[in-house]
């Protein structure tokens, strides 16, 4: 029963967000995608911290990596649109794994400490590379390459190819994070999470489970920054600080950590009440926080966690 | 070495800081032999449980296991040659159900601990392992319970059966019957003497309810301030002077 | 060599500021188990009341007494009616709501004295310059140097030898047995994390003539206080003070030798002692 009215709900969501273009104009397209692509960034994220209990702040740096190497490649022309993706979201697979091999093997305070710093180091080395990176300035992109596949261009920089473009990854992201919570490695990383010691006690090697978790997050978290540098047509220091990292946190908080598209409508949420509060005030971080606090004392499962429970209660 | 033991430790000693907590503990297990370590509170099994399992790497001394020196093995890789164990604290997966309590341990075995591309339900065949163990421990009607709703003899149960669930050769089990009432002690005596011999594997038992141990074992360890007082079969060491008096005229009686 | 001395007198200036502002750090967390995100925040509020009270009283003395007191009081509420509540969650949760506060914090600061930056001048005595080696040195940082461990003693002679002290050392050390013998802990943990707080504004406070009062300050601080701590080791006072020694000399030297790397220098130092000790020098076995 549960399940239908979901699917339902989920259904008419993606229709909604198929038709959207047009019935809203291009500012409100642009929001959404932006949504879309941090909502992907906070599930990434949200493989780490609601499925594997581990509270990263340092997604930033696999995020700035895909965007930057992605402008990087766009300014030397070097091939087409899934080229210059393709390799920015590879290069923030390796990343991750080397960034993972250091972090795993601490916990908890240290675990998000650790993240934090090797983050911000990643910060202040291309906040300072002037030569390569344009330091604080960042790397303006022009001339975004055609995406090519089966024979078809699609023209990228017109913003309602981009918004389907985004919208279709996105789904391709959100079902490839459905398909590993749903595997056997799903299991074994909530396992960890439960108790790392009878995980150890049962046979596995705790460090090389969460390597791998990360990893995965990581590469879908530097697809998110490939995608986010075409979006914004430049890659900036600021995506690599760890207040970025923050975004994707507070995004899963207010959606909820324990379902797949919690961190989405977290995303959706964040934005909206940006909207909202910008346009009285500049100081909507006060907002945030006011609404935060009160979300983790009292909704610790989110927005959608408890509008779930909400509607499982009233079944019964 | 010698393969006519399946555990043997030669002279560990094991110290944190300053404190001594164990000064030269030497053990044989035979094949299985259902073995029992007793000792007062404080007398160290505990540690040496930790050490023998892995969890610590003793100061001093080695550890055996089926004729390989395992003493700096790191834990998790004991538990792929064999050497498995419970704990005298629950300690499972809370949230997860009972079956999938014990897929976890099945599933790191089968080498699926990575496996993010396929179902987890279409995974029949560690279904079936896992239901088989829950079959020998007779949780088998509560499969798809969440382990934190079951009553507290059920839990340690669930204890024993991730302990079970990679058919060890050696099961190390820390006070199975801890906090448990005389029906669900009972009901584990009869267990574990079922489990020692219808399973390959050795059972060392570490205990404090001595009706358990007495029931159960058919050699004993007698561990009293971190040294082996005392050795030998379950009679000898009722009768022992030196043991009455480690536990300080408490009954040793069954 | 004169230069080598310059420098490791800034190093120390800014290193016994962060000495008292890091020790509140890790007093909240060697009693509460809190890590405060918002430590920084404090610091800053700190630094604005101070900034406040100085243009109503154009006194810096009252300002160095009442600012950290107002935003200890401040504190203590933010423990009292929010921090409370997470006690018994997990760490995660407890990151992520001192984070709100910090959210909350920075921009109120905004919304009240606006974004630009402020310059205080320190108070008469204590202006001006000294002749060090043949350069002008301020004042000001000799009285840092100097006003740093002198606090510092104070400190430890109350957490040595009052009773006041020596029961939040037993709440710290366990908490439950110290309920038991029947202390207070909520009004006991209240009082630390006004106190943590309170050294954290005195170190804002400290700061204002040191260094522009401007949004950002906080966000550097609480970075380099977690530093201190965790090189030091979470819950000790005397890691407290070498490892502010340690990051404010190896920062007074990294200005001037490691160029454009020496703003990875504390994220470095932070991540190679979380790697390779991550208990720092004095704290517990992890």
């Amino acid at each position: 029963m549960r399940f239908k009215v979901q699917s339902i709900i989920l259904a008419l969501v993606l229709l909604a967000l198929a038709l959207a273009p047009i019935i809203l104009s291009k500012y409100w397209i642009n929001i959404l995608t932006e949504v879309l692509i941090m909502g992907l960034f906070a599930m990434a994220f949200n493989l780490l911290f609601g499925y594997s209990g581990l509270l990263s702040f340092g997604q930033a740096a696999p995020f700035g990596i895909g965007a930057y190497v992605t402008a990087l490649l766009i300014q030397q022309k070097f091939g087409g649109f899934l080229t210059v993706v393709g390799i920015g979201t590879f290069t923030a697979l390796l990343a991750s794994v080397v960034m993972g091999f250091l972090c795993v093997r601490r916990d908890e305070i240290f675990f998000a400490m650790l993240s934090l710093a090797l983050g911000m180091m990643l910060y202040t080395i291309v906040h300072n590379w002037r030569d390569v990176t344009g330091g604080s300035d960042g790397l303006p992109v022009f001339g975004i390459p055609h995406l090519d596949l089966f024979g078809l261009s699609l023209n990228v920089k017109s913003y309602v190819n981009l918004y389907y473009l985004v919208f279709v990854i996105f789904l391709v992201g959100a079902f490839f994070i459905y398909v590993i919570i749903g595997s056997p490695h799903g299991l074994i990383m909530t396992s960890i999470r439960e108790n790392k010691l009878r995980f150890t006690f049962s046979g596995g090697s705790v460090n090389n489970v969460r390597l791998f978790v990360f990893s995965i997050a990581g590469m879908i978290s530097g697809l998110c920054g490939s995608l986010y540098c075409i979006f914004t047509r430049m890659a900036s220091p600021e995506m690599l600080h760890w207040s970025f990292s923050a975004k994707p946190v507070l995004m899963t908080i207010l959606g909820g950590s324990g379902t797949l598209f919690g961190p989405a409508v977290g995303s959706l949420i964040f934005f909206g009440l940006e909207q909202l509060i910008t346009a009285y005030t500049t100081n909507w971080m006060i907002f945030l926080g006011a609404i935060l606090v009160p979300v983790v004392l009292f909704f610790p499962k989110g927005v959608l966690g408890t509008l779930l429970d909400l509607l499982q209660g009233r079944e019964k | 070495m010698n393969r006519d033991f399946i555990l043997e430790t030669q002279d560990i000693h094991h110290s944190f800081g300053r404190f001594k907590v164990l000064q030269g503990v030497s053990i044989k297990v035979p094949y299985r032999q259902v073995t029992a370590l007793i000792g007062p509170n404080g007398a160290g099994k505990t540690t040496f449980y930790n050490i023998i399992s892995g969890r610590y790497k003793p100061t001093k001394g080695k550890v055996i296991f089926e004729g390989k020196e395992i003493t700096q093995m790191p834990a998790h890789k004991r538990i792929r040659i064999g050497l498995s164990r419970s704990f005298q604290i629950t300690n499972i997966f809370s949230s997860l159900t009972v079956i999938e309590n014990i897929m976890v341990p099945i599933a790191i075995q089968m080498g699926m601990a990575y496996i993010f591309y396929k179902r987890l339900k279409n995974c029949e065949n560690l279904y079936q392992r896992a239901y088989e163990v829950l079959k020998l421990i007779g949780l088998q009607d509560k499969a798809l319970i969440p382990a934190n709703q079951l009553s507290y003899g059920d839990k340690r149960l669930v204890e024993i059966a991730i302990a079970l669930a990679i058919n060890p050769r050696l099961i190390l089990l820390d006070e199975p019957t801890a906090g448990m009432n005389p029906e669900e002690t009972d009901r584990m005596i009869g267990l574990i003497k079922d489990l020692a011999q219808e399973t390959e594997a050795t059972f060392l038992i570490t205990e404090h309810d001595m009706k358990v141990v007495f029931s159960l074992a058919e050699y004993m360890y007698v561990l009293h301030q971190g040294a082996l007082l005392a050795e030998g079969l379950p009679q000898e060491i009722r009768e022992n002077k030196a043991v009455k008096e480690a536990y300080l005229g408490g009954s040793l009686d069954a | 060599m004169e230069t080598i001395a310059l420098y490791i007198l800034n190093g120390l200036s800014w290193g016994m500021l962060l000495f008292l502002i890091s020790l509140g750090l890790t007093t909240v967390f060697g009693v509460l188990g809190v890590l405060n995100f918002a430590h920084g925040s404090l610091f800053m509020l700190g630094a604005y009341f101070s900034l406040q009270i100085m243009r109503l009283s154009n006194n810096f003395w009252l300002a160095l007494v009442f600012a950290p007191i107002f935003v200890a009081i401040v504190g203590a509420i933010i423990e009292r009616f929010i921090l409370k509540r997470v006690y018994r969650r997990n760490v995660s949760y407890q990151l992520l709501i001192t984070f709100g506060i910090l959210l909350i914090l920075d921009d109120s600061v905004r919304l009240i004295w606006g974004p630009a930056y402020h310059v205080i001048d320190p108070p008469q005595i204590l202006s001006g310059s000294i002749n060090v080696f043949g350069r002008a040195y301020p004042v000001y940082r000799f009285f840092l140097i100097v006003v740093g461990p002198i606090l510092g003693i104070f400190i430890w002679a109350f957490f040595s030898f009052t009773r006041l002290g020596k029961v939040i050392r037993a709440a710290a050390f366990d908490r439950e047995m110290a309920a038991g013998i029947g202390i207070d802990v909520n009004k006991l943990f209240t009082l630390v994390f006004g106190f943590g707080t309170y050294l954290a504004a005195l170190g804002g406070a400290l700061a204002a003539p040191h260094q522009s009062v401007g949004p950002a300050m906080g966000e550097r601080v609480i970075i380099e206080s977690f530093i201190v701590v965790v090189i030091g080791g979470l819950g000790s006072y005397p890691g407290a003070f070498v490892g502010a020694l340690v990051l404010g000399i190896v920062e007074s030297f990294g200005t001037a030798f490691a160029g454009p790397a020496q703003m990875a220098l504390p994220y470095m130092l932070l991540a190679f002692v979380l790697l390779v000790r991550p208990r720092g020098l004095f704290g517990k076995e992890v």
